[in-house]
């Protein structure tokens, strides 16, 4: 069975490592906040201007002057620290952030995601996502494997608007965990129940199948 | 050193139609309310405006849009505001988006006497277009100019009658950095008090950077998106 968004979250949660200092997109990516996995430190960077975010707020402890990325409202935790826009850039374009995971609308072979704009329908901006992939290490995307029409989102060539090129180095869809490679997607586990055959289906970039594909573990 | 103003009318009276104004804010969180308010009021035209965000349809700097009062935005994120998509789809208004990061750094090199700078956001993509990119050790960075304003709009939590500023939690924001590109910087302030009532270690805008001060009233502080938890 395809994983749900939780699903793509929890998987993701494994690739953090303690120390890591954090960027989490907004959609799937937050999720991932609810998923770190025990017995490790990762300080979460909410480019607004905080590092070290913490959960939403109790009812009735709302701060309207507390927010993230998304605008949702959330708390500070010991040891956060809050900052001005440039200095959070800093932190971004400067490397110092470890990993960024984010949504992506379309990703190609090559790395390459669009993520901010379908000309003439939607113009909301690319917010801080092109700083982000141009400077981050790591970037590992969320996303769904194909569209509602069951089209593939993992591409030769992305067909929307670029956020970033060459940047990407990881996806976990509903499907599958992936690598991107020189020579194309690598198909590292597939989603629990999911095969290898639709896996490729759902894939109209390079796809790359070495041995046995294991499932994933989560949980 | 007189930079005390009785208020926001006071504050802008000077502002006039087709002026460049930086705004401070990131979605609503730490926008200056009464100014906003306030050039509603005045009615200004044509005006170029430089904000994060543009607020909702019904607050922020959407309360402008909807009178029609600006004719350009330059943004990085603009998703909230139904009537600012309309406005931009139709023509009415010019947008230029530029990368969060970018709009930042172009706001910190105005205010620090740096022309331009090279940034990697960007590069690839169509932000690119028309900009000189040049390579550092192997990678491709693009050419960013500063951005100045004859207005900048901010918000502090606490001010001084100096102009020193204290912000709070995440409504910091955009604010340190267009309070230092602004000709004419005005801050409003939830607290107005006496030079030495703040301690000078905890100043995070010096007063070099502010014109005009005055303490706002009636703030609102719209939540965006209200998220909590339960109590377990």
């Amino acid at each position: 069975m395809a994983l749900d968004k939780n699903g793509i979250a929890k998987r993701i949660a494994k690739e953090l490592r303690d120390g890591y200092y954090v960027n989490l997109g907004i959609g799937i990516p937050t999720l991932v906040a609810n998923y770190i996995p025990e017995g490790i430190e990762v300080m979460l960077q909410s480019e607004n201007g905080l590092l070290g975010m913490g959960p939403f707020p109790y009812v009735g402890e709302e701060d309207p002057d507390f927010i993230n990325a998304g605008k949702q409202t959330i708390t500070t935790l010991p040891g956060s620290a809050l900052f001005d826009s440039a200095t959070s850039f800093a932190m971004i374009r400067g490397e110092h952030v470890q990993l960024t995971v984010l949504g992506a609308m379309e990703v190609n072979d090559e790395g390459d995601i669009a993520n901010w704009k379908i000309p003439g329908k939607m113009v909301k901006g690319m917010g801080g996502a092109m700083d982000l992939v141009a400077s981050a290490k790591n970037i590992i995307v969320a996303m769904q494997h194909t569209n509602r029409a069951g089209e593939s989102k993992l591409l030769k060539k992305c067909t929307l608007p670029l956020t970033g090129v060459k940047c990407v180095k990881k996806i976990v869809s509903n499907l599958a965990v992936l690598d991107v490679t020189p020579d194309g997607f690598k198909l590292i586990e597939r989603a629990p129940g999911v095969s290898v055959e639709e896996i490729k289906n759902a894939t109209e970039g390079r796809l790359i199948i070495e041995g046995d594909i294991p499932e994933m573990v989560i949980d | 050193m007189k930079k005390v103003v009785s208020g926001a009318e006071e504050a802008v009276k000077d502002i006039q139609d087709d002026m460049t104004l930086m705004l401070g804010g990131f979605g609503l969180s730490g926008i200056p309310e009464n100014c906003i308010s306030a050039l509603v009021k005045k009615g200004v035209k044509g005006l170029t405006c430089i904000s994060n965000n543009a607020g909702v349809d019904d607050f922020g700097l959407g309360l402008l849009l909807k009178q029609h009062q600006i004719k350009k935005m330059i943004s990085s994120y603009v998703g909230e505001n139904e009537e600012f998509e309309r406005q931009l789809l139709s023509g009415e208004l010019e947008v230029d988006l530029i990368p969060q990061g970018t709009l930042a750094e172009r706001l910190r090199a105005g205010g620090a006497g740096i022309p331009a700078f090279y940034t990697p956001a960007g590069f690839g993509t169509e932000v690119m277009e028309g900009k000189e990119i040049r390579e550092f050790d192997g990678k491709m960075y693009l050419l960013e100019q500063w951005l100045k304003a004859d207005f900048a709009i901010v918000k502090a939590w606490k001010g001084d009658t100096f102009g020193n500023l204290v912000f709070r939690g995440t409504s910091r924001n955009f604010n340190p950095m267009m309070a230092m590109a602004g000709k004419t910087t005005i801050a409003e302030v939830e607290e107005l008090v006496e030079p030495g009532e703040i301690d000078p270690n905890e100043i995070h805008t010096p007063g070099i950077f502010v014109q005009r001060i005055f303490q706002g009233s009636n703030y609102e502080k719209r939540i965006e998106q209200r998220t909590v938890r339960q109590r377990g």
